[in-house]
């Protein structure tokens, strides 16, 4: 065992803090520090920059763009970025339906979608959750029958993040009702101009707009829009869990915060005499990093034990990254809430002419804190986790 | 000891119940949340039928007389019910501060207006660099030929921007941060020199940044409490505290209500998800919360009278950490186990979870209170 990085591995860790501190627009690394939205356009500019160094889809296989790096190195690779407040590339994109279609897809849907999920040409969403099929996503009633060349597919998808921008949607839609739920599901990717599909925009309790439903009524998809076997849908989308393991965790971002938060701490200190309630803040802050670092170390070990597994583990260690990771970074939302005290009330935004976003920091605290709470409900709430870790613990 | 409501605290109840379920069902509220005001003047003026609006105030200047417990029962439904009218801007800060400190003269002139529904009061207290300290205030009045002038910058007003008067906290003499040299001063919300700047909180109710640039007051528009200025100010905190702690009540009544619904309509793999016992257990515990801070808010109605600021603080700064401990427990819960739902503003929980946001971080959250507490002597200190 040894835990220090190799000269190679800090090198490395170097120039990536190198090219982020070179590349990454200031406007885009603001936007970042402060919690903001991001528009389509900063996304795009960002994933531009990082595809033109290679580095957009870096956890590829090589052949469609990937570097080839260890799960280590990708984890490091991942870790500095968020460090340095890069913003993570359209998850839906590439980590979710650009490993479906290069593991699971034909060689004509891997030319045609891949190179343009890298350079975001194509903006993809997910379109798994359902109104009756969250937790029990297998549940799900959106169907999609065979007629001619095409499936023709009525239903409604909602909770869809970012579904306002996306030029493609996959969904996880029924083909076969008669046999058990799992087994009749398939994995369908669907062009949002299609006739017949309707985005509604959701507001969220932070005042933003991030989430919609998705409404399928009568829409036409071709049958090559099929990703691998009809009904093997539940496959795939098991696969994408398993496979999606670095990221998770939100160490690096979850670091920044904690620096953040620090240095407003120290600073809110000295503008304002000895206030009582900072020293706390503080220990909190220092309590929180312990526990971050004890993730970190989980998440190596979680990486390494992948990589001596070749990718079979079934160790339930990927649940606590996804519930320690979303705790954690709550936990910061609230000390930064806390630190804010009565400006955390204050909406400040640039259009009531608060343009010095370091001297509202405070302004966007409450809508992180609110926001926040998402993080231990989607992507297998924080309660479904447990029932995972328990289920493997007491099966062993 | 006497911990059962009285018949008129009964009817009291009873009657804000009623009122809330015209005013308040969820469209009709959200049509006034995203109006300009994001209150109504209208149901103000149906408070004021009620007696509402001069609730606390003397029945010699028209108001219903009632005291900490009455104002615990109107602010619980108030919670509940999510209401965003001014009652705690006008009746209990700006009613406040006249009451206690207010001379004759004053109380004659601003109460009548204040019970009938017709004259809106905020106070203008916290300054920007004070964070929840009540006395760290820069704004200063100067002494004038026949009055006051003051000069300063106000942030968070509770309905700043629709008052009629403002009580405005400005220091006559010393330092920013001495407890002795301030005096409170009534200034006319569009009196020249004030530029007020409305905004919204976190929970979408209206709040104001009020700049004074060398307003003139004159002598009869000061309150009358020399020397004793912070002690008003920290006494109707405090009363202001004990009456969030029961609107706070209220709002995690009704998300653990709303919360224990939608779980046991709620199915996911066949069944309720009311029959998971993860969930039960999460219920049992949000409920053990509520009643902790109920517990509290019946505790600080009553230590609020406290004449002893030194006890009277104690008893508010332990009511205010139990109040924002079980508001964070009981709202993060109540959105967890909505799911997707919970995380809109489409469904009222979430509206629940913004206000009970807002009211932990009104006059000093856990971390303050907490800190106030460990170092002063503790609550049971022989
Ligand atoms: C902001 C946001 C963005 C999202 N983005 C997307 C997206 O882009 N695409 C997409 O497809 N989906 C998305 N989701 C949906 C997300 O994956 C679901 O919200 C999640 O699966 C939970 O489902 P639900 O909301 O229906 O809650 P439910 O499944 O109804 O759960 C309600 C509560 O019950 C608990 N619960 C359920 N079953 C059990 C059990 N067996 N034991 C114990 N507790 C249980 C849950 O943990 C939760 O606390 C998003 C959700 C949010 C909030």
């Amino acid at each position: 065992m040894d835990l220090d990085f190799t000269d190679e591995e800090a090198a490395f860790c170097e120039e990536v803090r190198d090219f982020v501190r070179k590349s990454l627009p200031r406007s885009i690394r603001q936007k970042m520090l402060f919690n903001r939205e991001l528009t389509k356009d900063d996304l795009i500019t960002w994933t531009r920059i990082l595809d033109k160094k290679g580095w957009a889809v870096s956890h590829w296989p090589v052949e469609w763009g990937g570097m080839g790096w260890s799960p280590v190195k990708q984890a490091l690779f991942i870790d500095v970025m968020q460090q340095e407040m890069a913003p993570d590339t359209l998850s839906f994109g590439t980590s979710m339906v650009g490993p479906i279609i290069y593991t699971f897809g034909n060689e004509t849907q891997k030319k045609r979608f891949l190179p343009r999920i890298v350079n975001l040409e194509d903006w993809w969403c997910q379109g798994f959750s359902e109104p009756q099929a969250g937790s029990d996503l297998a549940s799900l009633r959106t169907t999609a029958v065979r007629d001619g060349d095409d499936y023709v597919v009525n239903g409604q998808k909602t909770w869809t993040t970012l579904g306002q921008h996306a030029d493609w949607i996959f969904c996880l839609v029924r083909t076969n009702r008669e046999v058990k739920k799992q087994a009749g599901i398939s994995f369908l990717l669907i062009d949002m101009t299609s006739p017949g599909v309707t985005v509604r925009p959701i507001q969220t309790i932070d005042g933003g707009y991030e989430i919609n439903d998705v409404f399928l009524d009568n829409v036409r998809v071709p049958a090559e829009n099929l990703v691998g076997e009809e009904n093997r849908g539940w496959d795939y989308a098991k696969f994408l869990l398993q496979h999606e393991r670095t990221g998770i965790a939100r160490v690096g971002a979850s670091k920044a915060s904690l620096r953040r938060a620090r240095e407003l701490a120290e600073r809110e200190g000295r503008d304002n005499s000895a206030r009582l309630d900072l020293p706390h803040i503080r220990s909190r802050i220092a309590l929180l990093e312990v526990e971050l670092k004890a993730l970190e170390i989980t998440q190596y070990r979680v990486l390494s034990e992948e990589s001596q597994s070749g990718g079979n583990s079934h160790s339930p260690a990927a649940s606590i990254l996804k519930v320690k990771g979303s705790e954690i970074q709550q936990a910061i939302s609230e000390v930064m809430l806390d630190l804010a005290g009565p400006h955390a009330l204050t909406l400040l935004t640039p259009a009531d002419g608060h343009n010095d976003l370091d001297r509202s920091w405070a302004g966007t605290v409450a809508e992180t804190y609110l926001n926040w709470r998402k993080v231990s409900i989607y992507g297998g709430s924080n309660e479904i986790q447990r029932n995972i870790i328990a289920k493997q613990l007491l099966a062993s | 000891m006497d911990l059962q409501i009285n018949e008129q605290q009964r009817l009291l109840k009873e009657s804000v119940q009623k009122l809330a379920a015209d005013l308040y069902p969820f469209e009709k509220r959200e049509a006034i949340r995203l109006s300009e005001a994001g209150w109504s003047r209208d149901y103000w003026a149906q408070y004021a039928e009620l007696g509402l609006a001069g609730l606390t105030v003397e029945e010699a200047y028209g108001g219903i007389g009632c005291g900490p417990f009455e104002t615990m029962v109107v602010m619980e439904e108030l919670g509940r019910s999510l209401a965003p009218e001014p009652f705690v801007a006008t009746v209990l800060l700006g009613g406040g501060l006249i009451r206690h400190a207010g001379n004759e003269e004053q109380k004659e002139r601003l109460l009548p207006g204040l019970c009938s529904g017709e004259l809106l009061l905020a106070f203008a207290h916290l300054e920007e660099q004070a964070r929840h300290e009540l006395h760290d205030i820069a704004t200063v009045a100067a002494k004038t030929a026949d009055g006051y002038r003051l000069k300063g910058r106000k942030t968070l007003v509770l309905h700043g921007s629709d008052a009629d008067v403002l009580v405005v906290a400005a220091r006559l003499s010393g330092d920013r941060l001495d407890r002795d040299g301030i005096g409170l001063f009534l200034v006319a919300g569009d009196a020249s020199g004030v530029s007020r700047q409305g905004h919204r909180t976190i929970d979408g109710r209206p709040a104001a940044e009020i700049v004074f640039q060398d307003v003139d007051v004159p002598s009869r528009d000061m309150l009358d409490a020399p020397g004793e200025t912070l002690a008003v100010i920290e006494r109707v905190a405090d009363e202001t505290i004990a009456a969030l702690a029961a609107e706070g009540v209220g709002v995690m009544d009704e998300m653990l209500k709303m919360t224990i619904e939608h779980v046991g309509l709620r199915k996911q793999f066949g069944t309720e998800i009311a029959s998971f016992q993860a969930i039960q257990h999460r219920l049992a515990d949000m409920y053990i919360a509520l009643e902790q801070a109920r517990s509290m808010a019946i505790y600080a109605a009553g230590i609020g009278r406290d004449n002893d600021p030194e006890r009277r603080g104690a008893g508010i700064a332990a009511a205010k950490v139990q109040l924002c401990r079980s508001l964070r427990y009981v709202g993060q819960q109540a959105i967890q186990l909505h799911g997707g739902i919970g995380m809109t503003m489409e469904y009222k929980v979430g509206h629940l979870f913004q206000r009970a946001t807002a009211i932990e971080a009104l006059f000093g959250g856990a971390e303050h209170h907490l800190q106030t507490l460990a170092a002063g002597g503790g609550l049971f200190a022989a």
